[in-house]
């Protein structure tokens, strides 16, 4: 990853995101999540009134952006798209995804439903891929508690390698909580150690060998591991993404020379 | 980073998809899901209700299974056309009683004050009886209809209805989620267009943006369950009658999810070629309806919403035809004029002059296009008075029609172009003047094809 600077995030998030950050200094989260899982209660809950809609350049996805202040620190929440994956080429998942990858921010909160883990785990996995700077919010603990299941936290942050926060945003609780987390790694006083997922023998293996390869062309801009395995993927909207990204704003992502496209 | 970087990514990727990276694909998809099932099973304690689940596994075997299923979903799609139709009847002649009773009213009214006879065409033969015809053949039905299908959708059963179609959408070349904005194309084809947003790869969701327009939504319902109901269940009153409606009404959503079917295979094998791309469909839980909630819901977001719609848009229709109606050119009116004009056409697809008039008038909501064909009808023809379904019948035997008229009308509705607001939603959803004219275009020369096919087959056959 690149080394992550308020300069950089600042820059993307006004010229290619559309975002107006009110000061270079402002701490950028990425609200991601799955459809119905309560995140927007999450949103509500850190932002309060202080929000507005925003819309993406180019994209018909509408997105909220709100503010919140913690620890003295400002912090700017976007929205992002619900999905259940950042794998596919739904244009929501396609936001999603490009605003985690190429906005910088300075974490990404991942909502999930504490009734229905399961599902809501395997968005957390993909965004851990991308960057270590993962927030898992385990949200509706207290349906999960109606509903009489119960989750080993201690546990599932081992598991996961980021932190994870039990919460209830309907009633506000964990809500602190969340705050000093996000406030901890977006300053970087926690670094989280995301366990990524191991596949399966053969694409280990096809991984392995494509890394040597991708390794010098995306080192500084994205994990190559990620990139690797989008590519036996066969999902050619990373290459367009990535393109669109850093081309137009070379100096953003430069590791060395900049190059201006024709 | 550098184009030449990028380059050298793409050139990478062009190799790996030489090789056959499908498995890869496939594998990298469910190692996520075994990890987070690994992960689950570590750290999540589920309490023990075996029976219900038990119970839902049952449920599920019958509901999907791959005998009973579809019976079983003719069967529930026409339980709820019945109720509409059955239940229509009555208190949309009581609503449509009503109403122009209160025209009298206004009529004398009018007289009182004194105005020139067009102030009174314009706003209470043009304005008012458009806005109380669409209000009384619309708002019974739709009262039933909405929160009986709201019920099967609360209940779970509708992702069932998804998992069945599921393979058939597959099979035709296009995403199983398209079973699911299909349905959601029932209640309004703009709607389903939007949320074909949920179909990932580009060419599966095109090719569900086009097909949307192939399942009747709410503006259509009423046309085919009143033609249904006037034409095709015999003599009003019979008792089978209602049953035969819905059969029909059944038999047309069959014919559009068919359409809907076919044209997604031509349009995967032709334009839009590719592999359907996977996905899991999960079936939620059965629930028990909340039947307070959803009655008050359907009402206020579905019902008041549709009507008000169609009321905004009736309304200015209402004046417009009127005025196309009552403007004399020569010896007869320009509506005259365009339907005399429309009607050799008209006639070769089984219709009439009137009729076609009515659907180009309607463009902006097919819930107005009844109206405006009665409202042509009325300003011509000899019925003054509207008062029950079966004056709607007399009125347009009067005019020549049969149940060919009715069937073509029908098949006409379910398969033309789609309303104004639709196609706005798809331009804006595709982005692409070619797809959005696709859209348009290529409903409208099946509509064409299958009215010319069935009206002069019928004819042929010397049926009418």
């Amino acid at each position: 990853m690149s080394q992550h600077s308020f300069r950089d995030t600042h820059a993307v998030c006004t010229e290619r995101f559309a975002i107006e950050l009110p000061s270079p200094d402002e701490l950028v989260i990425a609200l991601a999540g799955n459809p119905n899982t309560g995140k927007s209660t999450v949103f509500n809950a850190l932002t309060g009134m202080n929000q507005h809609t925003g819309n993406w350049a180019g994209k018909t996805v509408g997105s909220a952006i709100g503010r919140f202040r913690h620890q003295e620190h400002s912090f700017t929440l976007v929205d992002l798209p619900g999905t259940y994956s950042l794998l596919s080429q739904s244009a929501d998942e396609q936001v999603a995804r490009d605003f985690i990858c190429f906005a910088n921010p300075h974490a990404t909160l991942v909502v999930t439903d504490a009734t229905n883990l399961e599902r809501n785990l395997n968005l957390a996995l993909q965004v851990m891929e991308v960057t270590d700077r993962v927030v898992v919010a385990v949200n509706l603990m207290d349906e999960a508690k109606r509903k009489g299941i119960t989750i080993d936290f201690v546990k599932l942050q081992a598991e996961l390698g980021v932190p994870v926060i039990p919460m209830t945003a309907r009633s506000g609780e964990g809500l602190n909580e969340l705050k000093e987390m996000l406030w901890k790694v977006a300053l970087g006083h926690v670094t989280p150690t995301p366990k990524l997922t191991t596949y399966s023998e053969q694409v280990e293996r096809a991984v392995t060998a494509l890394l040597p390869q991708v390794e010098p062309l995306v080192s500084g801009v994205l994990r190559s591991r990620w990139v690797a395995l989008r590519l036996l993927d066969g999902d050619e909207s990373v290459l367009q993404a990535l393109e669109q990204y850093t081309l137009e704003h070379p100096r953003l992502f430069s590791t060395g020379d900049v190059v201006i496209p024709s | 980073m550098k184009q030449g970087q990028i380059q050298q990514l793409k050139n990478l990727m062009q190799n790996l998809q030489q090789q056959d990276t499908t498995d890869l694909r496939d594998q990298i998809v469910s190692d996520i899901y075994a990890r987070t099932e690994e992960i689950v099973t570590q750290t999540v304690m589920l309490p023990e209700n075996k029976a219900q689940h038990e119970f839902d596994r049952r449920l599920d075997n019958v509901l999907t299974s791959r005998w009973l299923g579809y019976p079983i979903m003719m069967l529930m799609l026409g339980t709820v056309f019945y109720l509409t139709i059955a239940g229509a009847n009555l208190p949309s002649s009581m609503l449509a009683d009503f109403f122009f009773w209160i025209e009298g009213y206004l009529t004398t009214f009018f007289l009182w004050l004194g105005t020139p006879a067009w102030v009174h065409g314009v706003l209470v033969e043009g304005l008012y009886r458009g806005t109380a015809w669409v209000v009384s053949v619309m708002l019974p039905p739709m009262a039933i209809f909405f929160p009986a299908f709201a019920i099967l959708e609360d209940f779970g059963y509708l992702p069932r209805v998804a998992f069945n179609l599921d393979r058939f959408f597959k099979k035709a070349g296009a995403h199983g989620k398209q079973a699911l904005t299909m349905s959601m194309g029932f209640g309004c084809n703009a709607a389903g267009v939007i949320a074909c947003r949920i179909i990932e790869s580009p060419r599966e969701r095109t090719i569900a943006i086009i097909t949307n327009n192939f399942v009747p939504c709410n503006g259509r319902f009423p046309t085919l369950i009143t033609l249904a109901t006037l034409f095709m269940g015999g003599a009003i009153g019979l008792a089978y009658g209602s049953l035969v409606a819905t059969a029909v009404v059944v038999g047309l959503v069959l014919v559009g999810i068919s359409v809907t079917l076919s044209v997604s295979w031509l349009l995967s094998k032709t334009m839009l070629r590719g592999i359907p791309s996977n996905f899991t469909l999960e079936l939620p839980p059965y629930r028990k309806p909340q039947f307070g909630r959803l009655l008050i819901r359907s009402v206020y977001d579905r019902t008041v919403f549709v009507l008000k719609r169609a009321v905004i848009v009736a309304a200015p229709a209402g004046i417009a035809t009127w005025i196309l109606a009552n403007i004399q050119v020569g010896d007869a009116s320009i509506l005259q004029h365009t339907a005399l004009f429309l009607d050799p056409f008209a006639q070769a697809i089984g219709l009439d002059g009137y009729i076609l008039m009515a659907f180009i008038l309607g463009l902006p909501a097919n819930e107005i296009v009844l109206p405006i064909l009665i409202m042509s009808y009325l300003s011509t023809g000899a019925m003054t008075e509207m008062s029950s379904l079966v004056e709607l019948k007399n009125l347009f035997l009067s005019n020549g029609w049969t149940w060919l008229t009715a069937l073509c009308m029908m098949l006409f509705s379910l398969l033309h172009y789609p309303c104004g607001t639709t196609m706005w939603t798809i331009a804006k959803e595709t982005k692409s003047t070619k797809w959005t004219l696709v859209a348009i275009l290529l409903p409208t020369s099946i509509a064409l094809s299958v009215c010319f096919l069935v009206a002069q087959t019928v004819r042929f056959f010397g049926l009418v």
